[in-house]
């Protein structure tokens, strides 16, 4: 068997609601992959230090409390600031279509709101992992979807 | 391989090195080092009592290291890990080093990967290794191939007197703890435990904990450390072995070919061995 991805998925900040994380977690797992799920209210330093001490290669962020715009740019810098920018970040939840090209900016590779189906989640990874500039840390603008 | 970021204090340097060693690379050292299993079956509070645990080291100004097992599909090759979910005091702790382990394959409750990785973590200097297994019953004592000290936990409510009398992996730990103290019943469940081990020869000493509160965590750090060492027995080696003998299949590089011809009925099972058997 090919060595499976290790991908983190965190659920930053005060927000109590892990149906979706959980559902995305269940889905990389059937995938093949090996998903470390942080469990509710972790801080981004927490987060940064999950990912770093599993060695993770992707990171999904979910926020359902409205607090994407803050945390999720916080997290990309503080990734980049450990040596950890070769990390691809995505992130799910309730995120306005205008809030989209600022978290890209951040380092954010993909969005995924409500409707993703576990098939789009799965091509996105497969396409990131493919290529070597996918990182939150990466010069290119590259990212999934519109 | 590049360890040396990782003897330097890396962290980053530490989880590469352990990937490295997780894929398939072999490894080990020299350096001493507490390798403290902790087993039992799954609900018991294994990952909660494995968080106070490293909380008390920590306390005591102590690095401890956390390896945590998980089980992979036998069907995907995936695995969801939620070991950390219990074990927040690992995100917060520069002393605290915790990492979460699929089996990958391989059916025992510690995969053959994980003494190779407790080297590295000794050899970086983290002379106490946790190592939390799979969820596991009676039968299951691969955790004897890498620990120094076994320690089985029980709840409340799971059986009457007599699963303690049954031959396993009662007979190898070095201490037995009764988790969730807080809850009806513990005292009852102690006393069958220590009734059952009384018509034995080893001393084991049985202990009330509570992961929830915190009570009696004291005491089972003192007593991690008062077990004497007994060296290593004739069923520790036994599975060692085993293990050994599980990372030939697991890590064989044509054991996805195999598997296929398996499937499609071109080869036996004997057949199978056979093409295991050749060393790539």
């Amino acid at each position: 068997m090919a060595t499976p991805l290790r991908i983190v998925i965190a659920k930053p900040g005060l927000d109590g609601h892990d149906r979706g994380a959980k559902v995305v977690a269940r889905a990389l797992r059937d995938a093949g992959h090996e998903v470390i799920y942080t469990g509710l209210r972790r801080t981004p330093e927490q987060i940064v230090r999950t990912v770093i001490d599993e060695d993770a290669q992707f990171l999904g962020l979910s926020s359902l409390s409205g607090a994407h715009a803050h945390l999720f740019p916080k997290i990309c810098k503080l990734l980049q600031e450990s040596d950890v920018g070769h990390v691809i970040v995505f992130g799910g939840g309730i995120i306005p279509t205008a809030d989209k090209p600022a978290l890209f900016e951040a380092g954010i590779k993909a969005i995924f709101g409500p409707g993703t189906s576990s098939t789009q989640i799965n091509d996105f990874i497969s396409t990131a992992a493919a290529k070597d500039d996918a990182g939150c840390g990466a010069e290119s603008d590259w990212h999934w979807g519109d | 391989m590049d360890i040396d970021k990782a003897r330097a204090g890396s962290r980053l340097g530490l989880s590469q090195a352990l990937s490295l060693v997780e894929n398939g690379l072999a490894f080990s050292t020299e350096e001493e080092g507490q390798v403290i299993g902790i087993t039992g079956a799954p609900g018991v509070g294994k990952s909660c009592l494995v968080d106070q645990l490293a909380q008390a080291y920590a306390r005591n100004g102590e690095k401890v290291a956390i390896l945590a097992v998980d089980p992979s599909s036998p069907i995907s090759g995936g695995a969801l890990l939620g070991d950390r979910l219990r074990m927040e005091s690992a995100d917060l702790d520069d002393l605290v080093y915790m990492r979460s382990v699929a089996t990958r394959g391989e059916t025992g409750a510690v995969p053959s990967v994980v003494a190779d990785m407790a080297a590295v973590l000794k050899e970086c200097g983290w002379k106490r290794i946790i190592i939390e297994t799979v969820g596991s019953g009676q039968a299951e004592f691969r955790i004897a191939a890498v620990a120094d000290t076994i320690i089985l936990v029980e709840a409340p409510g799971m059986g009457d007197a007599i699963q303690s009398e049954k031959a396993g992996i009662i007979e190898l730990v070095d201490i037995i703890v009764v988790n969730k103290s807080d809850l009806e019943g513990a005292d009852a469940t102690a006393a069958n435990i220590i009734s059952a081990l009384s018509a034995g020869s080893k001393d084991i000493p049985v202990m009330q904990v509570s992961s929830h509160t915190g009570d009696g965590v004291t005491y089972l750090v003192q007593a991690i450390d008062e077990v004497a060492d007994s060296g290593t027995s004739r069923a520790q080696w036994r599975e060692r072995l085993a293990s050994q003998w599980m990372r030939r299949m697991s890590h064989h590089p044509n054991l996805d070919s195999i598997l296929d011809e398996l499937e499609s009925s071109q080869i036996n099972i004997g057949e199978a061995i056979l093409l295991l058997e050749v060393e790539q």
